[in-house]
């Protein structure tokens, strides 16, 4: 192994084949200059929540220290202030996935986002017998609300397979879609592996049959330049705290042409045209699904994190996490006892692995005390886990200010775990 | 505090090689205990004689401070009334979440668990088998859950 620097102390640049100047974005981020347990910080559990650069928490600051009012009601300053940054983050969000603004619902997260969809336009095409199809690697997000809409429905949850690297297998599924199939609801990044799953092609086969198709982006956004129209998928979710935003909001891309048609989903202020109690018309997308006060801070910080991103470049921080990925699956393949879990040939930078004999808790603690931060469990996945006939596995999921030293560093924990149970 | 504080010999030695992992045929008590959190599970096999606890045994799954804190307590509880195995339970809970433990109980062995009490997420793997057994005993059919 070559000399280690200290993660905090990381010199300019990944490689020298890298423009991306990881040292500086780093500063940007307050919380990854901070000591756990006496060791510079490492924060691998970008899966689960991702740090926030300075940019959006000042971007929250701003909203609540100058402009904070209701949005669409007031006839004053701060409201009309308040109004056109929450509309500019819906314009923002809408440029990033290659939307439009009304075509943007904000949402508590993804699974609001995906229970909108099972509640307004699950509930009002299926009948009884419909089925909708799911994959086995999906996050539980991503199986109960269809589970709740079968239920409701009497439609039947079809899954499809994966192989033994974690990869959904086309024919597979395929062979899954028949005339009662309604809608495909899958993953566009696998949680607990990585797996980026061949979404474009699912999306040809859905709509030469007329199938919709909802496609959970939380963990594909931060990684890959998401266009929903190049994908072809009628329904995008995503949350902000998985992209360098706020926790609390998240974004539900709809199809225009859906959308209009599909009923609310909360009754509520903002939501409407007239309310009499004779009858109430509704307003039209995206305010339709937007009841009450929105995560106005949220949206504006969520916008903020995305002006970040792109300022990067999407197409940077990909290289930069693929080098981490290369880094960090060479670096623990090499460790005697360690099993990595999902090898697929596409994958995001997300490493699951287990330690020979050794529990992940276990492993997750001991890296904890070098200042390792990851995910030991079944990562909201549990149907997977027993695919993959494990009870757990420790994740080591990275972002864009993450370094191949950190990687070192990582490798040296599971080494030292091993050591301990060994 | 050191790591070795928490992954003590003994408990090491009761993770990699726990008393009493088997099931028992003839138990008069018998539950699981589930962490979803994690999604370790553990079932406990007890068999109780004239209030007092015969025979106690465990299988399942789990990290080293579970299996080590369900084998230690197999241990500790066999040949103990029902009555001194809930003062057990009660002086146990109270040692792992940094409680004051009654001085009337003698935790013995068990007190290698001690060091749990400074991480709060590993106190739901050194009590599941706890409150596993404690469900057995008060006849529960329910898994036990930590959530």
């Amino acid at each position: 192994m070559s000399a280690v620097t200290a993660p905090g102390t990381v010199t300019a640049g990944c490689s020298p084949a890298s423009r991306f100047d990881v040292a500086r974005v780093r500063a940007d981020f307050p919380a990854l200059g901070q000591l756990v347990r006496g060791r510079p910080l490492v924060y691998l559990d970008n899966a689960a929540t991702t740090q926030k650069p300075r940019a959006v928490v000042e971007a929250l600051v701003g909203f609540y220290t100058r402009d904070c009012a209701n949005v669409h009601r007031g006839v004053h300053e701060l409201s009309q202030r308040a109004t056109e940054a929450y509309e500019s983050a819906r314009r923002t969000v809408a440029r990033f996935l290659n939307a439009t603004p009304d075509e943007i619902v904000f949402t508590r997260g993804t699974t609001e986002a995906i229970n909108l969809v099972a509640q307004s336009f699950g509930r009002s095409i299926l009948a009884e017998q419909d089925e909708i199809l799911v994959t086995e690697l999906e996050h539980h997000s991503n199986i109960v609300p269809w589970q709740m809409l079968a239920e409701q429905t009497g439609a039947r949850l079809v899954v499809a397979p994966i192989n033994d690297r974690g990869e959904i297998v086309l024919e597979e599924l395929e062979r899954r879609l028949n005339e009662r199939t309604r809608l495909i609801a899958l993953a566009h990044v696998s949680n607990a592996l990585g797996t980026v799953n061949p979404v474009e092609e699912i999306c040809r086969m859905a709509r030469q049959r007329g199938i919709a198709v909802l496609v959970d982006g939380a963990q594909a956004v931060p990684h890959l330049r998401v266009d929903v129209r190049a994908l072809g998928c009628d329904f995008y979710a995503f949350s902000g705290h998985k992209i360098y935003g706020p926790t609390g909001i998240g974004v539900l891309y709809g199809k225009a042409e859906l959308l209009e048609r599909m009923p609310p989903y909360q009754g509520g202020g903002d939501m409407i045209r007239s309310v009499s109690f004779a009858g109430t018309l509704y307003n039209d997308p995206p305010f339709r699904f937007e009841a009450g006060t929105p995560h106005i801070a949220g949206a504006i910080g969520l916008a903020a994190a995305i002006e970040y991103l792109d300022r990067l470049g999407l197409g940077e921080i990909g290289r930069h996490e693929q080098e981490l990925l290369e880094a960090a699956t060479i670096a623990l393949a090499e460790i005697p006892g360690v099993r990595l879990v999902g090898t697929a040939r596409h994958k995001a930078a997300v490493v699951s692995f287990v330690l020979d004999g050794v529990h992940p808790h276990d492993v997750a603690t001991v890296l904890d005390h070098e200042g390792v931060a990851v995910r030991a469990g079944h990562h909201c996945a549990q149907p997977l886990m027993e695919r993959l006939g494990l009870p757990a596995t420790t994740r080591a999921s990275f972002a864009l200010y993450n370094t191949l030293e950190e990687v070192e560093v990582l490798a040296r924990a599971v080494r030292r775990a091993r050591e301990i149970f060994g | 505090m050191a790591l070795e504080d928490l992954y003590q010999q003994l408990i090491m030695d009761h993770g990699r090689r726990p008393r009493n992992f088997r099931a028992v045929e003839q138990a008069t008590h018998r539950l699981e205990g589930y962490n979803p959190l994690c999604g370790d599970r553990v079932t406990v096999y007890l068999k109780l004689d004239n209030g007092r606890v015969t025979d106690a045994a465990f299988q399942g799954t789990g990290c080293a401070i579970s299996t080590a804190s369900a084998s230690l307590m197999t241990e500790a509880i066999k040949g103990k009334t029902t009555d001194e195995v809930e003062k057990l339970f009660a002086a146990f809970h109270a040692m792992v979440t940094g409680q004051p433990v009654p001085p009337d109980v003698a935790l013995g062995k068990l007190s290698a668990l001690a060091g749990v009490a400074a991480y709060p997420v590993r106190v739901k793997c050194a009590t599941l088998p706890w409150h596993t057994m404690k469900g057995a005993l008060s006849g529960a059919r329910q898994p036990v859950s930590t959530e």
